[in-house]
């Protein structure tokens, strides 16, 4: 059976974790192992007046507690924000300090005082319960809107109506003068909901310091270990780059929560220095509730025009994006360069205009989360196109129709240039797969049963890869975002492929493997991938953005090109033929047309041996590249959602779920699928299930699943994935992303579904049964006023 | 911080003088609520009686219609009995629906009851089938033994031995479950009886579980689902939170009191 591009091959990392085998951070175990815990703040905003660690210093196990002051004292720096937004008045951002121990003020429920070590994670807990902080309490804030009003709680004091930033996209003139002219201008207000990440391991730090070497190590939750210890070393100062080493082992799930450089990681690895003990720190369910980075949470007005025929005029977009109480890594360009530039879809707009504000609130810290802007895009722009589909009167796949983009290379208004993409295709095979032909008579049949039946749409592209380093740069992003790889082949001809993408469940090992079987034809069991150790990868960006596959993979090609070149010298030479004339097929390095050949273990004998080689050709088989591509790459799909509501308890089933999706080519179609189930279960989760919500006093009512609603099997149909993929022609592979998708285009597929079914258009997400048993309600109530 | 004292009562009366002579001690019957709330550190009892293994208090009788259940039986026990299903089905189906296998293996009826938490499924049974709960010192009628959210007639250092109850003509549990949790946000249970019908309701009330004398009213006039659609539920003294408003649990009490008299 084939192992390459194209193949279903079963995961090789499988049979760890279904063995119960596999080694995360929480497994690992040092010989002078102490504990972590942390002091948190019950309260929303308050003033630290003092902290007295005294009962918990004279505990029996306790080694140390550490506050804030001695964290600055030992110039540990604040958090940083990785990429600088300017406002549209040409200010720089009003950023607010975020230390890793707070010194003066608490700003949301969770946020961290004081790190207790101690001999056992009982002890240290119970400290950490003993540890007397006075606090003069402050009026708190959670809601976004009501922050930026005059005689809001200022919650950093540099940021006057706790607004980050106020910033713009496209020309809104022209926007402006489009929507004048137009026949038509659909208007509403969305609300992106606020989501817990919820990875099933939780966030986990051991930090190892070696009095001897004065070297640090830390095992750490990473979807990107190089990128933390550059924020560890470089920017929060805590040890010198090349003292550090970061291992990301085995990592449950991130989808996103992962890529950032926590308070509690950073307060882990200074401590291991301060008491000299290895310490570790495994985060409980309910502090990942509280303090793992939020995701979504926009307050969106919008304005879209059409004109007589239907088609698009001025698109103009005003969003509040809830921050939360500190700017985390990723939390300045979520909301911008990942959203604003998608908003024109996958239409035609000859004129937008977005404009956000970033808000600060008492609430915890909210960053990407899988999809990462693009989500808050698609179901902005999805359910502007179902609901002026409805007010115009006009099918709303029609209606997509006629703006789809149709020719590419396409220049959108708001930066992004679209390289591919075949979007009516992927209309017509999901309308196809979803029999929208039969469904006039599936709903007569379920109004049969007294159930409402509904048909929902989403047309959504995103922008996979996130790149060129250059581009990010002049846009304000802090680092460069390409891939490496090495490819080692060993005198025996095995592999090793060292990636700077980290895999935490998206098959990595499998995957990546199969490219080196694809170019050698070697067995893929006989090829190693190593990630997420900066000692053994020498730099990488990691793993976000569905960019593992479109920047990673072809890092490896890349490499990959190198060792091909290269071995084919070494066998031109010993076969004694010219190198135009060697192919490698099916583990055998051969001249074409002869039966002349060489095993691939013999090229990597010939490589080490050095014995005869070519004239000045160093030995050794071992190449590294680093890709930097020339455009993001550019997914798209489209999802029909079929539900069916019960109108006496507004419960909704989701009996069909089709998906068209163009994702270039394809690796692993299995592994593919995975991605998209995953996907869309998550945007179900978004649509009908999972809310963070506060009270107005900034504690959190969701803090566990007895309140935080998360998908479940039975919440789930079977998916039908139809496929309808166009090649990128921005990296060699082709490869357009997968990780994200579903996350991204499901939910304005299910709601659109809904209020089709229901009959009333205003409803937001979650769509509970309470929600909907509650519109159905105000639709009864407006038929029997008329 | 003081130690926690663990005991292993083998009978009721050996847990009843275990308790006794501790400064704050708890029974622990299936640990399904007590232990993650001491986990949370929301109790701290002094000392732990574990009676999940009291031998008197294990097992299901029944004898012609009246049906008998020890206190310490567990959910999955309940629900998977042959003989009970035979003579009352609707109490086999309303624990086999329980939280989630292991909670079903480790909780038990004398437990659910004694906490009475207002989401619990239990006490709507009872409350519905007329239920006399025994402890170790007297009965206790259904009605008088639910007395508000999480407060029971028991005193302290009262143990609850065994339930029983008369198996109905006809009775089915109807409950809607929340989405999060998956506790009922509103259970219905249904019942008639020689004595006329039942109908109680677990998480709805903000004062627990409750009967609905109006629907009792309407279904001992005609026994069908239309009866208690009939019925105008108010709103008033219901649950309100993130996952529904009182007006949308007075609903619910109405559907799914419908939905338990057609499953009857």
């Amino acid at each position: 059976m084939s192992e390459g591009i194209g193949a279903s091959v079963r995961r090789k990392e499988d049979k760890r974790f279904i063995t119960g085998k596999g080694k995360y951070t929480d497994d690992i175990r040092q010989e002078n192992q102490a504990y972590a815990a942390f002091v948190r703040s019950p309260h929303a905003h308050a003033v630290v007046k003092s902290i007295d660690a005294s009962e918990a210093e004279a505990m029996d196990g306790v080694v140390a507690v550490l506050n804030g002051h001695q964290l600055t004292e030992d110039g540990i720096g604040n958090i940083i924000a990785g990429w600088a937004i300017t406002s549209k008045d040409g200010s720089g951002m009003n950023m607010g300090a975020w230390s890793a121990l707070c010194t003066e003020k608490v700003r949301y429920v969770g946020d961290t005082i004081a790190i207790v070590i101690a001999d056992t994670q009982e002890i240290a807990r119970n400290a950490a319960d003993a540890v007397m902080v006075d606090f003069d309490i402050l009026p708190a804030e959670v809601n976004p809107e009501a922050t930026l009003a005059d005689g809001a709680p200022q919650i950093h004091d540099n940021a006057p109506n706790n607004q980050i930033y106020d910033w713009e996209l496209g020309d809104e003139a022209a926007t402006d003068s489009g929507l004048a002219s137009a026949a038509h201008v659909t208007e509403m207000e969305i609300i992106n909901n606020r989501l817990s990440p919820n990875p099933m391991e939780p966030r986990a730090a051991i930090a190892i310091f070696d009095e001897a070497e004065d070297h640090y190590t830390l095992y750490t939750t990473s979807q990107n270990p190089h990128v933390a210890r550059l924020l560890l070393s470089a920017f929060y100062q805590v040890a010198p780059e090349h003292k550090l080493r970061v291992v990301a082992p085995d990592v449950g799930g991130g989808f996103g929560s992962k890529i950032y450089v926590y308070p509690e990681e950073i307060a882990c690895l200074w401590a291991s220095m301060k008491t000299n003990r290895s310490v570790k720190w495994t985060s409980t369910r309910s502090e990942a509730f509280l303090t793992d980075a939020h995701g979504r949470d926009h307050v969106t007005r919008a304005k879209m025009g059409f004109d007589a025929n239907g088609k698009i005029v001025g698109f103009k977009v005003d969003t509040i994006a809830n921050i939360g109480a500190y700017m985390s890594l990723f939390s300045s360009v979520t909301p911008t360069y990942l959203y604003a530039t998608l908003l024109s879809g996958q239409y035609d707009m000859p004129a937008i205009h977005g404009n956000v504000r970033a808000v600060y609130t008492n609430t915890a810290p909210v960053d990407a989360y899988r999809g990462a802007g693009r989500p808050e895009a698609t179901y902005l722009v999805e359910r502007m196109m179902d609901t002026a589909a409805l007010e115009m009167g006009v099918d709303p796949a029609e209606l997509r129709r006629k703006n789809f983009i149709q020719s590419f290379p396409y220049q959108t208004q708001v930066i992004m240039n679209y390289d591919s993409g075949d979007f009516p295709g992927c209309m017509d095979k999901a309308q196809a797969a979803a029999d929208v032909a039969g469904f006039a008579a599936r709903k007569a049949e379920s109004a049969s049963r007294g159930k409402l039946r509904g048909i929902g749409y989403s047309s959504f592209i995103e922008a996979c890869g996130i790149a060129p380093s250059a581009a990010v740069g002049s846009l304000g992003c802090g680092v460069g975002l390409w891939e490496s790889a090495e490819v080692r082949v060993n005198p025996v001809g095995t592999i090793e492929v060292l990636t700077g993408s980290h895999s935490h469940g998206q098959s990595h090992e499998t995957t990546f493997a199969q490219l080196v079987n694809d170019r050698f034809g070697i067995p893929i069991d006989n090829v190693q991938i190593v990630h997420g150790d900066t000692d053994k990868v020498q730099f990488g960006m990691g793993t976000y953005g569905s960019r593992s596959g479109p920047v990673g993979m072809n890092a490896i090609v890349k490499a990959l090109d190198k060792v091909e070149a290269k071995v084919k010298k070494i066998a031109a030479h010993v076969l004694e033929a010219s190198e135009d004339d060697i192919v490698i097929e099916a583990g055998e390095v051969k001249i074409a047309g002869t039966d002349k050949k060489m095993a691939w273990h013999e090229v990597g004998l010939a490589a080490y041996t050095a014995h005869n080689l070519p004239e000045g050709m160093e030995p050794g088989l071992k190449e590294s590249a680093f890709f930097d591509p020339i455009n993001f790459s550019f997914p798209s799909a489209t999802l029909i959602c079929e539900v069916e509501v019960d109108p006496e308890t507004g419960v909704t089933d989701i009996l069909q779920f089709t998906t068209a999706d163009d994702f270039g080519v394809i690796i692993n179609p299995m592994v593919v699928e995975g991605q998209v189930h995953g996907g869309i279960a998550q945007g179900i989760g978004q649509a009908m299930l999972e809310n963070v919500v506060y009270d107005d006093s900034g504690q959190l009512l969701t803090g566990s699943y007895m309140d935080y609603a998360m998908p479940r099997a039975d919440d789930l149909p079977s998916f039908t994935i139809e496929h309808n993929n166009v090649p990128s022609p921005s990296n060699p592979l082709g490869l357009k992303g997968c990780g994200e998708a579903g996350a991204i285009g499901a939910p304005p597929a299910v709601i659109n579904a809904i209020c089709n079914a229901i009959g009333n258009n205003n409803l937001s997400m979650p769509a509970t049964p309470s929600k909907v048993w509650a519109a159905l309600q105000e639709v009864s109530t407006q038929q029997a006023a008329e | 911080m003081s130690e926690l004292k663990y005991h292993k009562a083998s009978n009721a009366s050996e847990a009843a003088s275990m308790i006794s002579g501790t400064e704050d001690g708890k029974f622990l019957a299936g640990g399904q609520t007590l232990l993650p709330t001491m986990k949370a550190k929301l109790a701290a009892p002094s000392d732990l009686v574990d009676i999940s293994g009291a031998s008197d208090m294990i097992g299901i009788s029944i004898s012609g219609n009246t049906v008998s259940i020890g206190a310490m039986t567990t959910h999955a026990d309940v629900a998977g009995n042959p003989e009970l299903n035979a003579v009352c089905p609707s109490i086999c189906a309303l624990a086999g629906n329980i939280g989630d296998p292991a909670v079903r293996h480790r909780g038990t009826i004398g437990g659910s009851v004694a906490n009475n938490d207002p989401a619990a499924d239990y006490p709507a049974a009872l409350l519905a089938l007329g239920a006399t709960i025994t402890t170790n010192n007297r009965d206790i009628s259904a009605d008088d033994f639910f007395v508000g959210m999480f407060e029971t007639a028991l005193d302290d250092g009262e143990i609850i031995t065994k339930v029983s109850f008369d198996a109905p003509e006809k009775g089915a549990y109807a409950k809607f479950p929340n989405p999060a949790s998956r506790y009922a946000m509103v259970g219905v249970f249904a019942a008639k009886s020689s004595g006329g019908a039942r109908v109680a309701v677990t998480g709805a009330g903000s004062d627990g579980v409750f009967r609905q004398s109006e629907m009792e009213a309407a279904l001992d006039g005609a026994w069908s689902p239309d009866s208690v659609s009939d019925v105008d539920v108010s709103a008033d003294n219901l649950l309100s939170d993130i996952h529904g408003d009182a007006a949308y649990r007075a609903n619910l009490v109405k559907v799914m009191a419908a939905r338990a008299v057609a499953n009857a």
